[in-house]
This record gives structure tokens, sequence and C-alpha cells, in this order.
């Protein structure tokens, strides 16, 4: 089994106002032709890791390979193999879909009869034949990020990158995205995915590993971290303290983590959903405790890592030494919540 | 562990090898960044109708407004004495569109997606500087049409005419590798802008651009005589009207506006290209 990607002991620190250990020892293998996700919030350095791999960036520690071939000192031949779609759509504003697929074409040094096709097929894949020709100007969010994705094959690259491809985009265009994915993974690229959303990686990894401060803290398939995590997330709101208190001791039972009290709100992941409300319910009943609200919902990220490091996601200002980009990638990830509400269930 | 993929499947030419083949790719990006450069200026047609309307818009005041009470040694009608230093403002100031357009593309992401490509290095920069060049073309075409509506009146040959386009040309794309390093290290687009006017209007305007320098308090003078602007528009004024109204030959002027050119050059362009290499 040989692996198309390989990062050892990776090592990045940004000097600035305070020094950031972006990456502090990362070390990951991804095997060809699979999709492996990169799961972790702002700032924990999965775009650092990213930037590294593509020839970006250079590691002040350890080394990574594409296909073989060392980044640092093979960059060159590194960069006709990978294609990399980032979280901002990175095209021309002022060309057409197709001029800035051309241009890539170009700066690839493929040959002009192939560019010219390339860019028709590309466009035709993606639905933007009827764009193909409008200043990008035009385009909307989703159009932009799929032209996004679409220069990156120009060059069919057998190892693919894709940094957050789908943060902030509302839910049609990301299953969209979803959808072109698949079909290059089947086509025998091979992907490494970066994203915030556990439902994301859930649905497109074979294999995940979470990133926290520069360091993996846990890595596996996707179903043997919900086995541990527990399919669904039970969450009941109470009117007291003093009631989610006692609350909590009671759902304790439910599932394999013991329930999370914060204020008025408590959280247990459980296995079975409909099966630990009814249980749930019923044991409040019995003990006199009527809940504000009640929801049963799909583990988050932050469920994630509040199982594996015992806090929460911080939204601390730590992103790669660039505190603006953060902001926005944070502004961006709010909107993109907004826009996926999983609530099944509620009673007030 | 290696594996056999060393190429992608695609036709293509195959990996540079040499210092020809590098040089080879280092052209053909240039252009093609140049092309994507100026269809970009051609996709903004306010911007193209404004860049076009100021400098005829600098012209018609200077020309008709202050001019009247500027007086020029020696009795050259003040439009003569005005356009050579109208061409090196305008061009200089222009230079601050390649700040802007690197600190946006940087901004966006599309640098980020090039250093990922197997392009040659500095194309991002020589074919920003070049679509420049080349934008700078029409603008000393433009004012060259407009000056003469005015009733400027070059009274050397057109070769030296040329040679003083040349001039400017070849000054103005010196200066845009420093605005281009002021690009690379602004952390967003407007910052570049506004980095960039603090260190032109002193050039342009303590200058021998638009008013004799003699009018000028001694103390500011011997920097508004030699500072690179004024080295250039004197060159350009002794080229384009004779060499009788700048105090030196031409060849005094035409030598020290080369010399700084040059030395823009071999000073900012391993910078410009330094700061490429380790922004991100």
């Amino acid at each position: 089994m040989t692996h198309a990607i390989e990062a050892d002991d990776l090592v990045k620190v940004f000097k600035g106002k305070r020094e950031v250990r972006a990456l502090d020892g990362v070390s990951f293998g991804v095997e060809e032709g699979t999709v492996f996700g990169l799961l972790g919030p702002n700032g924990s350095g999965k775009t650092t890791a990213v930037r590294i791999l593509t020839t970006i960036l250079r590691p002040d520690g350890g080394s990574a390979r594409v296909l073989g071939h060392d980044v640092q000192k093979k960059a060159a031949l590194v960069r006709t193999l990978i294609g990399l779609a980032g979280q901002y759509a990175a095209v021309d504003e002022n060309l057409t879909g197709r001029e800035n697929l051309q241009m890539v074409g170009n700066l690839n040094h493929l040959e002009k009869a192939f560019v010219t096709q390339r860019a028709r097929e590309l466009l035709a894949q993606f639905d933007l034949t009827d764009a193909g020709d409008r200043p990008l100007k035009t385009y909307s969010g989703g159009m932009r990020r799929r032209l996004d994705l679409a220069a990156a094959l120009v060059a069919r690259p057998t190892v693919l990158f894709l940094d957050e491809p789908t943060t902030g985009l509302d839910p049609q265009s990301r299953n969209d995205l979803w959808e072109v994915i698949e079909q290059l993974v089947e086509g025998g690229t091979t992907v490494l995915l970066t994203t915030q959303y556990l439902e994301e990686a859930d649905r497109l990894a074979s294999t995940l590993a979470v990133i926290d401060h520069g360091r993996v803290i846990a890595e596996g398939t996707p179903a043997s971290m919900k086995a541990d995590l527990g399919a669904t997330v039970l969450e009941v709101g109470l009117s007291s303290v003093e009631d989610a208190k006692r609350t909590g001791t009671i759902l304790d039972s439910l599932g394999p983590h013991a329930a999370l009290v914060s204020g008025t709100l408590v959280e247990v992941t459980v296995d079975n959903g409909p099966q630990a409300a009814m249980l749930g319910l019923r044991s409040l009943d019995t003990e006199g405790i009527t809940p504000t609200t009640f929801n049963l919902r799909e583990p988050s990220l932050d469920d994630v890592f509040l199982s594996l490091t015992g806090h929460r996601t911080e939204e601390e200002d730590v992103d790669d030494g660039d505190g603006e980009q953060g902001s926005k990638r944070r502004r961006r990830r709010r909107q993109a919540e907004q826009a996926l509400p999983v609530v099944t269930g509620e009673l007030s | 562990m290696t594996t056999a993929i060393t190429a992608p499947t695609v036709p293509g030419a195959p990996h540079a090898t040499g210092l020809a083949g590098k040089v080879r790719w280092m052209v053909s990006d240039t252009l093609t960044l140049t092309r994507r450069n100026l269809l970009a200026l051609t996709r903004i047609p306010e911007a193209l109708f404004f860049a076009t309307i100021q400098p005829i818009m600098f012209v018609l005041l200077f020309r008709y407004v202050f001019g009247g009470a500027i007086h020029v040694p020696g009795g050259l009608p003040y439009v003569d004495y005005l356009m050579p230093g109208l061409f090196v403002q305008k061009v200089a100031f222009g230079a601050v569109s390649t700040s802007i357009g690197l600190a946006e593309d940087l901004q966006k992401g599309l640098i980020e997606r090039f250093r990922a490509l197997p392009m040659s290095r500095g194309a991002v920069l020589t074919g920003r500087t070049s679509a420049d060049t080349v934008r700078n073309v029409f603008v000393v075409i433009i004012m060259t049409i407009v000056g003469l509506l005015v009733g400027f009146r070059p009274s050397t040959t057109v070769l030296l005419y040329i040679a003083a386009l040349g001039l400017i040309l070849l000054f103005a794309y010196a200066l845009s590798w420093g605005f281009a390093v002021i690009g690379l290290s602004a952390p967003n687009s407007e910052t570049a802008q506004v980095m960039s006017f603090p260190l032109l209007f002193p050039l342009t305007f303590v200058s021998a651009a638009f008013v004799p320098v003699q009018s000028m308090p001694s103390w500011l003078q011997g920097f508004a005589t030699y500072q690179p602007v004024s080295v250039t528009v004197s060159a350009c004024r002794a080229l384009m009207v004779g060499s009788a109204v700048t105090g030196h030959s031409t060849w005094f002027w035409v030598s020290r506006s080369l010399f700084w050119s040059v030395l823009f050059l071999i000073v900012l362009i391993p910078v410009a290209i330094h700061r490429y290499r380790t922004r991100i």
C-alpha cells in the first residue's frame, strides 16, 4: 500500500507580535486513491499543513512527500502533480470563467489545443457552460467555488488539496460540490480535504485526523470516531440551574460519556436518539422535571472536541499568524453554521 | 517508498530543465500574466475612462489655471515647460497601480494559487510590471495628443521626442518594481495605496516638474534638482524642447536619469522577488 501524501513531524512557527506554533509535530499518511479529512477548528493548523504540502510554505521542521517526492527538494516537480483549491475561491474577478481556466492551463505549460478543450470540458462538468464567457463578477458564491475547483483540475492532478472547499456555501451548493469530489475520487484522484464540519468529513473522507493547536489529537475512520462519540446529541434546556444539575445526573446513564451541564443546558451524546429521548423524558417526568427545550441533533465538531479534549473548540485568534484572514474565516464559518440547522424536534 | 508517477497524463511541455528551458517558461508565463492584467484593465471600462480623463484634467489645470501665475526663465511658454513634467508625474502616479494590483492578488488568494503552480517564480511580478508598461504607452500617447491640442510644441526632432518617451517608460518601469515591493508588503490594497502616496508626493511635487526649482527656498533646491523624478523631467525637457531651460546639457540629465532607473532595477528587483517568495 502506497501513501500518496506523507507528512512527517511537520513544524511551523510564525513569529509575530506573539509566537504561534501553527504546526507542532504533525504526521499523517494518505493512501492513494482515498479521501483524507483534516478536521479542526480555526487556527488549528489545517491551512498551514496544506500550504506546506502544496510547496507554498517551507516548514521549520520535519518533511513531507507527495507521491514520493519531497515537497521542498522537488518543489517544481510536485507542483506539476498537485491541484489546490483554497477557501477563498482564488480566481480572477475580471476574467471570464473560461479565461481563468485557460490562464491556469497556460501557467501549467500545457499544449494550447489541450487547454482550450480542457476548459470547455471543465465548464461543462461543473455546469458553468452558459456562464463560461461571463466575467466572474457576475458569478454567485457557489459558482465561484465550482470554478475554483475546476481551475485546480485543469492539469489533471493526481493529488488534490481542498482547503475548506465548502465553508460559507449554502446547503445546495455544498451538496453539489460534494458530488463532484466523489466523482473525482471514483476516477482515482487522491484528495486531502480540510474542513470544520464533521458532516462533510463523514460524507467524503475514508480516514480522518483531528487537529488542534497544531497537533493531531485523533486519527481513524469517521465510523470509529462516531462510535466512540455516540451518534446523536440530546440537548435539554431547563428553567433553572438547579433543575439542570439534577437533569444531568439523571441523563448521565444514557450515553457512553457523562452528560455536560452548562448553565441551564444539558447535553449528552447517545447512540440511539429516539430511544434515548423516550427514556430521558420518562425519567424526567418521574422526577417531576419539565424541560423548556428538548432537541436531538447530529454531533458537531464541537462535540468531537469535547469528547477528545474535554474542552470546546476555542474561538481565539490564533490563525496562521494572520489575524485579518482569520476573522474573515470566522465570519464565514458563522454564516455557514447559521445556514445549517440540525434541530430535529423542539418542545417549549 | 517511491511511486512511478513523475508527470501527470496531460500533453504539455516537459519539465523545464536547464537555463534555456527556464528562460522560455519565464517568457511564456510573463506573457500569460501580462495578457491577464491587460484583459482585466479592459474589463473595467470605468477605471480605464477615469485613468484617461485624469491626465487630461491635469494638463488643463496646469495649462489654464495655475500656468498663468508660473513664470519660466528664458521666455519658454509654460505649456512647453509643463508637458515633460506632467508626463513623468503621470507615469509615477500610475505606478501605484502596480502595488494595488499585487496587494489585491495577495488578498484574493490568487498569489497562493500561482505559488502552487509549476510556473516561473518571478512571472507574477514581471507580468504585472510589463502590463503596467503597456498601459503607460497608452498614457504617453494620449498625453502627447492632449498636449499638442493645448499648444505644446516640441522643438527638437521626432527621434529625440521618442527617446524622451522611452526614458519615461524606463523610469516608470523601474519605479513600478518599487511599488511592487510596497504592494507585497501591505496588508491589503487600500493600505498599499495610502502607503504609496507619502513617497510619491514629495518626489513629484518637490521637483522640477511644475515650477522652476529656483523659485523654491535654497535648502530645498538641491533635492528638488537632483532627485530621480527631477532629473528625468529635466532629461525629457532637454530632449523635447531643448536643454537651454534646464541649465545643463541633455546628456547630463539623460545620464543621471538612466543612472537612477538602472539603480532602482538592480536594487528593487531582487527585493521584490524576495518579498514575493517570503510573503504568505
